[in-house]
């Protein structure tokens, strides 16, 4: 079992997974349209790319844009929640001994307490965007079943290897829920809302290249996100 | 399909019918028919299928539901909060709904829908600054507008608007002559003060094309002879189309596409015949968006780019300051407290901030300025855009949604407003109408004309 699922399933998953939010990202561009979307990406190409990009940073660096210094706590917490949800797996030590077994390379890895701490930090982010959808109305008005389905699926392998980790209960078995909770996790990234973690970019380039070319940038002046 | 006498899915394309329209005195048998009024499901769900690509398909798909957007609406904020007001809400409830169902929704549906279209958005895109996923929902709304519009269910006084478009390619049965004949009289009248005066009507060749807001030669001709006096002072070499004048776009808030395409596309044939060097409107916002932000892409100019350099007014007026062409006379210049409305057509839409404040400068004693808060682009709408000021169904909204800046203008503690845009410039004369706040608003033409350094030569010679 475990090695089926730390071999084939891995593979049809990461192909899967990778291979559909590259599909995903493909399929975006082909579907922009210069006259639906009315922005002229093709001839302003240069302040297109140099809106994007602009947009692009102003929402990946925290407190850059307006909307991260008006909402500190929210910001503070949705960081943590992202940074631990994307470092720790790429860069847990358990993990790159995998990644070592198989093709002999490895990638800088994190001392355990770190690890363990970033772990926490998603489990606990996860558990803040949780309480914000119970407790605000303006959140509760637009929350479906299916965003907490979507957070329990992210941090399913969190919790299942935070669970193997300490070696509570049978270490064999939250291994295995970990390895199929991690897979699921994957595997939904293509096929969910979960999309946004390629598709936001798309989504931001595009609307930074529409602010870029058209909407101030080529009258010399940048959107102050 | 029961289709009612004036509310039904063909637009207002005959003098008759808008007459006809007009005189059902506000819209009564118009909303009464439109409770019979059938959704044509097949064809709303096959517009939606060949027009919602990538952008808006991306958008209603990865919306977070974060809420993050409640708080940049102005809307949310002045209506106590609501989560109702929520534009992540206010689209999926509406257009996400219709994308869910495949086009099959109801009449009562269509009505929320548009109730919530024109009444619960402005299209001010200020929620597209705050959305992380960069969901610009002012767009979606516009796109919803657009089918809501094809199906009937378009508010009166749009449906007329962009009926007006359509039969007098002007937002008001003004004619190409009655506009030459304004323009003529207005020259006349400004001439005894400004000898020399001209307003020269399809002059070939000029370095300047000047069209306006139907509006003015209706409602405000002074309008029209202050910006003659302007280009006269500035010893301009300008000219007005008789024919392609009016860059208003009321269809544009209708979501009549058609009917805009064929607006702009009149400016710009306007433009190929009297080959002027350069093209600059009123001071408008939305006639500014529809004739040269999103006019290029309704006609299909593939640089995206008008067919000559099209300035806005305050680009225009800024340039005359700059290079001395329009002096102001120092001793005249505003020494009252003084705030600005930065306009989201031209401001959020084409980053025109800088320019504003530039004339400012020129004709504010320094100190006197007071930025709203906030500024800029990140601005509040005045209130009254993407047709709310025109509607009487929903007068009442509108008229909740000029507290914000009333609020924003009180903060400031000034009695004087700069409002170089016609909607704009509408919202603040009836907030102050309504809660009698004690101020006065200004477009910028007669403020400048009110402080120019005049050259002796363009003086009246007996006097």
């Amino acid at each position: 079992m475990y090695d089926f699922l730390t071999g084939p399933m891995l593979w049809v998953t990461f192909l899967v997974s990778f291979g559909g939010l590259l599909v995903r990202a493909v399929m975006y561009v082909r579907g922009l349209n210069w006259q639906l979307d009315r922005v002229a990406y093709r001839p302003n190409m240069k302040y297109g790319l140099r809106g994007g990009i602009i947009s692009i940073l102003a929402f990946i660096i925290p407190f850059r844009a307006r909307l991260w210094r008006v909402r500190p706590g929210f910001t503070l917490i949705f960081f943590a929640f992202h940074i631990g949800l994307l470092v720790t797996p790429i860069l847990l030590e358990a993990h790159n001994v995998m990644l070592k077994e198989a093709f002999g390379i490895s990638l800088p890895t994190l001392p355990t307490g770190v690890a363990d701490v970033l772990a926490w930090t998603c489990l606990v982010g996860g558990l803040f965007m949780v309480l914000r959808r119970i407790a605000f109305p303006e959140v509760r008005i637009i929350t479906t079943f299916y965003d907490y389905l979507l957070i329990a699926i992210t941090v399913a392998p969190f919790i299942t290897g935070l669970i193997a980790r300490y070696e509570m209960g049978d270490y064999n078995f939250w291994l295995m829920a970990h390895i199929i909770t991690g897979e699921i996790w994957l595997l939904s990234l293509p096929f969910t809302k979960l999309s946004h973690a390629i598709l936001f970019f798309m989504s931001r380039m595009q609307l930074g290249m529409d602010y870029g070319i058209k909407r101030g940038g080529m009258k010399g002046s940048d959107m102050a996100w | 399909m029961p289709e009612g006498q004036f509310c039904n899915k063909t637009p207002i394309t005959t003098d008759e019918q808008l007459k006809a329209t007009l005189n059902d005195k506000g819209g009564k048998q118009y909303y009464e028919e439109m409770n019979h009024l059938d959704v044509d499901s097949e064809k709303l769900w096959g517009a939606i299928q060949k027009t919602m690509k990538s952008r808006i398909k991306t958008w209603l798909e990865i919306c977070a539901h974060c809420g993050l957007c409640a708080e940049s609406c102005f809307l949310y904020q002045v209506n106590g909060r609501v989560p109702e007001q929520v534009p992540s809400y206010k689209i999926q409830a509406t257009l996400g709904q219709i994308v869910k169902k495949k086009g099959k929704v109801d009449n009562e549906f269509m009505q929320m829908c548009m109730e919530t279209a024109w009444s619960k958005c402005t299209c001010c895109n200020r929620c597209g600054m705050y959305c992380p996923h960069g969901i610009d929902m002012g767009i979606m709304f516009g796109y919803l507008r657009g089918l809501l519009y094809s199906q009937g269910f378009v508010p009166w006084e749009l449906k007329i608007g962009s009926g007006m478009h359509r039969v007098y390619r002007a937002q008001m049965d003004v004619t190409m002559e009655d506009w030459v004949e304004t323009c003529e009289w207005m020259a006349e009248e400004t001439e005894e003060e400004w000898p020399g005066l001209e307003i020269p009507v399809d002059k070939v060749g000029a370095d300047i094309m000047y069209t306006c807001n139907a509006r003015e030669p209706k409602h405000y001709p002074e309008d029209i002879a202050e910006a003659a006096i302007l280009f006269h002072v500035a010893g301009e070499n300008w000219t007005v189309p008789s024919e392609g004048w009016e860059q208003t776009s009321l269809s544009m808030f209708a979501g009549d596409w058609e009917c805009c395409k064929d607006n702009v596309q009149n400016v710009y044939d306007a433009i190929e015949r009297l080959k002027p060097k350069r093209a600059t409107g009123t001071e408008c916002g939305h006639a500014h968006r529809a004739t040269v932000i999103e006019g290029p892409y309704w006609t299909g100019r593939p640089d995206g780019q008008p067919p000559v350099p099209f300035l806005h007014y305050v680009e225009w007026l800024a340039e005359a300051l700059r290079t001395g062409k329009l002096k102001i006379d120092p001793s005249k210049r505003i020494k009252e407290p003084v705030t600005l409305q930065d306009s989201c057509n031209y401001v959020r839409n084409q980053g025109l901030k800088d320019i504003t404040r530039e004339i400012i400068s020129y004709i504010v004693e320094p100190g006197y300025f007071v930025e709203m808060a906030p500024t800029k682009e990140h601005n509040y709408c005045c209130g009254g855009g993407g047709g709310f000021n025109g509607i009487g169904k929903y007068r009442e909204q509108r008229n909740m949604a000029l507290r914000k800046k009333m609020d924003q203008i009180l903060d400031t503690g000034c009695k004087l407003v700069i409002a170089p845009c016609h909607n704009c410039w509408d919202a603040i004369r009836d907030l102050e109408e309504e809660y009698e706040i004690g101020i006065r608003w200004s477009f910028l033409k007669p403020l400048v004309i009110k402080m120019l350094d005049v050259p002796e030569h363009l003086l009246p010679k007996d006097e």
